[in-house]
Formats: structure tokens, C-alpha cells, sequence
């Protein structure tokens, strides 16, 4: 368990972590446009951009929302919701024929 | 001043990460309705023939490097570096004001193309969807000027550094969601 004075910043990353995400950011969004412009990549489109906007949103989260730093319990927070919208989004896309089981 | 809870975390905090897990449900219902529609059209502009690649990576860009600044806005306050922290909180600002102006510039373009909000499902769901990503961003932009006001007069430091971390996860949550829609929306058309 932490406490609110950790909670406040005490154990966020430096200034040199920051620059180093955002470079990693900058360069997955590159390859992102890329692969968009790049017809071979066509069939790998989808999973291809999926795992990269997956590793963005991780990190974005992870570094600047610090919670690779801060208490389990904001992970807690924050994934439940975003497990159960993603739940719903899938439910979803099955309900209406987007996505097809056995198709 | 802290606000800690029984848990021993700050309740601000707390209260925080718990608004942002509902937006997870807001938006996520918001891009399932764009998903569910999407190709449902039965009169254009379609999303191939009219969104445009090149506009939306450079905005993609500036949310990102404003997410950067809005860190080093943090990191500055914490060490009670104002100058530092007034500088970067008006980039963050400058930065929502600059993504705005690439949503103005991108909605009217449409309109003029022929893709209203009553036009077909995909102007109503993509217009529904950017729009309300782009009212949270006007929102970010008001609280961080407010803040940029606030370090000016003197009442931010490193004593409420909270309030900008606050401010901050909100700013990268808005982030996150642009990663999700600039993929999802743009690139997996």
C-alpha cells in the first residue's frame, strides 16, 4: 500500500523517461501512417496497426498517467471499466454481424 | 494538503482515475456505434473518399507532443521550476488550441464535401464521435489555461502539485482516446 505522499509524485519518472516515451510515441506513429501508405502490408493492415495503437495507449498510460508508479488499485480502477468497455465493444460488433464466430 | 483515504491514496485521485474509468464507457460505446455502422452507408461521401491522412497525422502529432509538454508541466511544478511550468502548461494549451483548428478545418471541409451529421451513418456516428472527443479537448484547454493563470498570479506550486497531475490525467486520457480513434476511424478504414 502506498501513501499519499508517494501518490503525489515522489515516484514519477524524470524528464529524460518522458523524452524517451515520446520519441518511442513519435516513431510508432511513423511506422502507423506508413504501413497505412504501403499496399503490401494490406492483409497485416488490421493486426498490425491494432498491436500498435495497443503498445501507444499502454505506454501513454504506463509513463505520463504513472501508473507503473502509482498504487495497484488506480490499475484496479481504471482497467475494470476499460476491460468492460471493451467487453461491451466486442459484444457488440458480434450482435450486429460485424465480427461473425465460425465465419 | 493532502486527501488521503483509509487506503492511504490521495482521494482527489481516487475520484479521478474513477471518472476517467466511466469515459472508458462513454467512448467505448461511442466507437462501437461508429464500428457497428460503419460501412452501413447507403448514400457517400464514404470514409475512404474523404478523409484525409496527411491533416489528421499532424494533429495526431501535436495531441502527442502536448501530452509531452503537459508531463514536463508536472515534472517543472514538482520541482517548483514556475518559470518551466507556466511555459510548458501554455504549449499544452497552445497544443489543444492548434488540434482544435485541425477539427474546425476538418469538419468544415466535410461539409463542404457533403458529409453533414444528417447525411448518412457515417457522417452521425463519425461527427458524434470526433465531436465529443474534440468537446473534451476544448475542456482540457480551459483547464489548463486556467492553471496557466492560476502559476502567473502566484497560487500553484509544488505544495499543489496534485491539482496539475489531476489535470494531467485527464489531458492523457483525451490522448489515449485520440490513439484509439486515429487508428480505429483514420487508418482502418
Amino acid at each position: 500500500m502506498e501513501s499519499a505522499t508517494h501518490t503525489e509524485g515522489s515516484g514519477h519518472p524524470t524528464a529524460g523517461t518522458y523524452l524517451r516515451v515520446f520519441a518511442v510515441l513519435f516513431v510508432i506513429t511513423v511506422v502507423e501512417v506508413g504501413v497505412f501508405y504501403v499496399p503490401a502490408f494490406k492483409p497485416l493492415l488490421a493486426p498490425v496497426l491494432l498491436t500498435l495503437s495497443a503498445a501507444k495507449f499502454a505506454l501513454v498510460v504506463m509513463f505520463y498517467m504513472h501508473l507503473k508508479q502509482d498504487s495497484k488499485f488506480f490499475t484496479f480502477v481504471f482497467g475494470g471499466p476499460l476491460l468492460l468497455a471493451s467487453a461491451v465493444m466486442i459484444g457488440l460488433l458480434f450482435l450486429f454481424g460485424v465480427f461473425v464466430l465460425g465465419g | 494538503m493532502t486527501h488521503a483515504t483509509s487506503m492511504g491514496l490521495d482521494s482527489r485521485k481516487l475520484a479521478f482515475w474513477t471518472f476517467i474509468g466511466s469515459e472508458c464507457l462513454l467512448f467505448g460505446s461511442l466507437i462501437s456505434t461508429y464500428l457497428v455502422y460503419k460501412g452501413q452507408s447507403v448514400v457517400g461521401p464514404y470514409p475512404h473518399e474523404i478523409l484525409n491522412i496527411p491533416v489528421t497525422s499532424l494533429s495526431t502529432f501535436d495531441l502527442l507532443a502536448s501530452s509531452l509538454w503537459m508531463v514536463l508541466a508536472l515534472a517543472a511544478v514538482q520541482r517548483g521550476d514556475m518559470k518551466w511550468a507556466k511555459i510548458w502548461l501554455l504549449g499544452v494549451a497552445i497544443g489543444g488550441l492548434i488540434f482544435l483548428g485541425f477539427q474546425v478545418y476538418e469538419f468544415t471541409s466535410f461539409v463542404h464535401e457533403g458529409l453533414t451529421l444528417q447525411r448518412n451513418l457515417f457522417g452521425a456516428s463519425f461527427f458524434l464521435l470526433t465531436g465529443t472527443h474534440g468537446a473534451h479537448v476544448a475542456v482540457g484547454v480551459i483547464w489548463m489555461l486556467t492553471l496557466w493563470v492560476q502559476a502567473l498570479r502566484g497560487r500553484l506550486g509544488p505544495q499543489n502539485a496534485i491539482t496539475v497531475e489531476i489535470a494531467g490525467l485527464y489531458w492523457h486520457f483525451v490522448d489515449v482516446v485520440w490513439i484509439i480513434i486515429f487508428t480505429l476511424v483514420y487508418l482502418l478504414q
